[in-house]
């Protein structure tokens, strides 16, 4: 007996002891998921925000219409978009070599998430930004900082205070947005789950996920509680 | 070109109706959604301020819950769910045939539940913003504690919490997207089928995308019309526009 059968072992619980394996692979698959999405997401929402504000204006004004679109549709959409749509271009991917990427389930689903949480990550970073007195910049500036120093010694680290909160709680959207990823064929936690529960009508499965999920979202919640309370520590806000 | 406006008009060929009638459905059940969701939200945010302690852990642990897990699992907890009770219940009481859940029913219901618990913390944020001062005056004029709130608390209240019900109702509308899931013909449900019939996925799932872009747009400038009425006590001489 593996690890993974243990827990609906021990609570008698007969469709956990069965599908526990897959839920945890599922659960593994959902981290993946999240995890590189949301950082390669952060990357690309901080050069959008960067373009956004400093960039040509044509630049800023292409970046604007992406982030309507990301922010105004449904990520549902978006996926289908991207595993129907782009998915479906066989002949054209396999012309330019890129058949690999656009073939595999796993990667659809990693483009759409990135795509998607990089517009809600851009206007936070961007709202962190401006919100800045431009005092601080000019001060850098007097100070003989180049702009490249001014971003990463001055600006930097009083934007990721005011982005951290709406970061954290763009994790936790992603978090549950992942779930979408189960209805293009991947088996992560939730596709796991209703491959479970497809097979056994046992609706308790479901409220395993449920608690996973809440249990994964709550260690995010109080891991930001404590970034926060150690990045504000200088500022006695209460 | 010419094909691909063939496809999506209103003619024979067209799936143009059918994408109507998936928007109509899209709107109906985010519209459904929206007053229970709100309501429900208003009382929870009441119960975490109570002077109870069961009715403040209640709440705390409602809005844990919804605000934690998927969307879409709480969707599928309660079509199946409820499907499955009704279905016991039916067969309990010994009556022929079979009960099905309505999509419709089960997909507002779901969506309610979720935006009750976002909605609960934008009231609660209003309600804090709300200076104690006026309930005191109100209690001082004689007005009963139900009729301060309805008087004198809810309508400063909607001014405060509209920009944040705005967004919530932004996310419901796209939220109402999962309800394809579980077979109800709403936009992105005639877009999948549309797209398995003539093999055209950008086009449709373009269209829907569009959808839902004209839906969020119209509705963020109707949020800013009424925020602009709401304000329109607070706004400076001079200063609007």
């Amino acid at each position: 007996m593996s690890w993974c059968e243990w827990p609906g072992a021990a609570i008698g619980l007969e469709v956990l002891e069965r599908y526990g394996c897959r839920m945890a692979d599922g659960f593994n698959l959902t981290l993946l998921l999240v995890g590189v999405s949301v950082s390669l997401g952060a990357l690309l929402g901080l050069a959008l925000a960067m373009g956004r504000l400093r960039g040509h204006p044509i630049l800023a004004r292409a970046i604007a219409v992406y982030t309507t679109f990301f922010r105004g549709s449904p990520l549902l959409v978006q996926l289908f978009l991207i595993y129907y749509g782009l998915g479906g271009l066989r002949l054209f991917w396999q012309d330019i070599g890129l058949w690999w990427f656009f073939r595999e389930p796993l990667y659809c689903c990693l483009l759409a998430f990135t795509l998607n949480t990089a517009a809600y990550q851009a206007e936070v970073f961007r709202g962190a930004m401006q919100s800045l007195p431009s005092g601080q910049a000019e001060a850098a500036r007097s100070l003989g900082m180049g702009s490249l120093a001014t971003f990463l010694k001055v600006e930097m680290p009083q934007a990721i205070i005011i982005a951290l909160r709406p970061l954290g709680n763009e994790l936790i959207v992603m978090i549950k947005a992942s779930s979408l990823a189960a209805l293009v064929t991947m088996y992560d936690l939730m596709g796991a789950t209703r491959l479970a529960f497809s097979r056994s009508f046992d609706l308790s499965i479901y409220l395993v996920a449920a608690l996973v999920y809440l249990v994964l979202v709550e260690i995010v919640r109080r891991l930001w509680n404590f970034m926060e309370a150690r990045l504000t520590r200088h500022l006695a806000l209460r | 070109m010419e094909k691909y406006l063939t496809l999506i008009s209103f003619g024979p060929e067209g799936w143009g109706w059918a994408l109507l009638g998936g928007a109509w459905v899209t709107l109906s059940i985010a519209l459904a959604a929206l007053p229970i969701g709100l309501a429900l939200g208003l009382a929870i945010a009441l119960a975490s301020r109570s002077r109870i302690y069961l009715l403040r852990a209640f709440a705390t642990l409602y809005t844990t819950i919804f605000r934690g897990v998927p969307e879409l699992l709480t969707l599928f907890v309660i079509y199946f769910g409820i499907q499955m009770l009704l279905q016991k219940l039916w067969a309990d009481l010994g009556l022929p045939g079979s009960i099905e859940m309505s999509p419709f029913v089960a997909g507002m219901i779901a969506l309610s539940l979720v935006l009750a618990a976002f909605s609960a913390e934008v009231w609660l944020g209003a309600l804090n913003a709300i200076q104690k001062g006026q309930r005191e005056a109100a209690a001082a004029l004689g007005l009963t504690k139900p009729q301060a709130f309805r008087l004198v608390v809810f309508p400063q209240l909607i001014r405060v919490a509209l920009p944040g019900l705005g967004n919530n109702w932004l996310v419901l509308l796209k939220e109402t997207s999962l309800v394809s899931v579980i077979t109800l013909q709403d936009t992105m449900f005639i877009a999948s089928r549309a797209n398995v019939v003539t093999k055209e996925p950008f086009l449709f799932f373009g269209v829907a995308a569009l959808i839902y872009l004209a839906f969020s747009g119209l509705s963020a400038w109707g949020i800013e019309h009424l925020e602009r009425r709401a304000n329109r006590g607070f706004t400076r001489a001079g200063a609007s526009r």
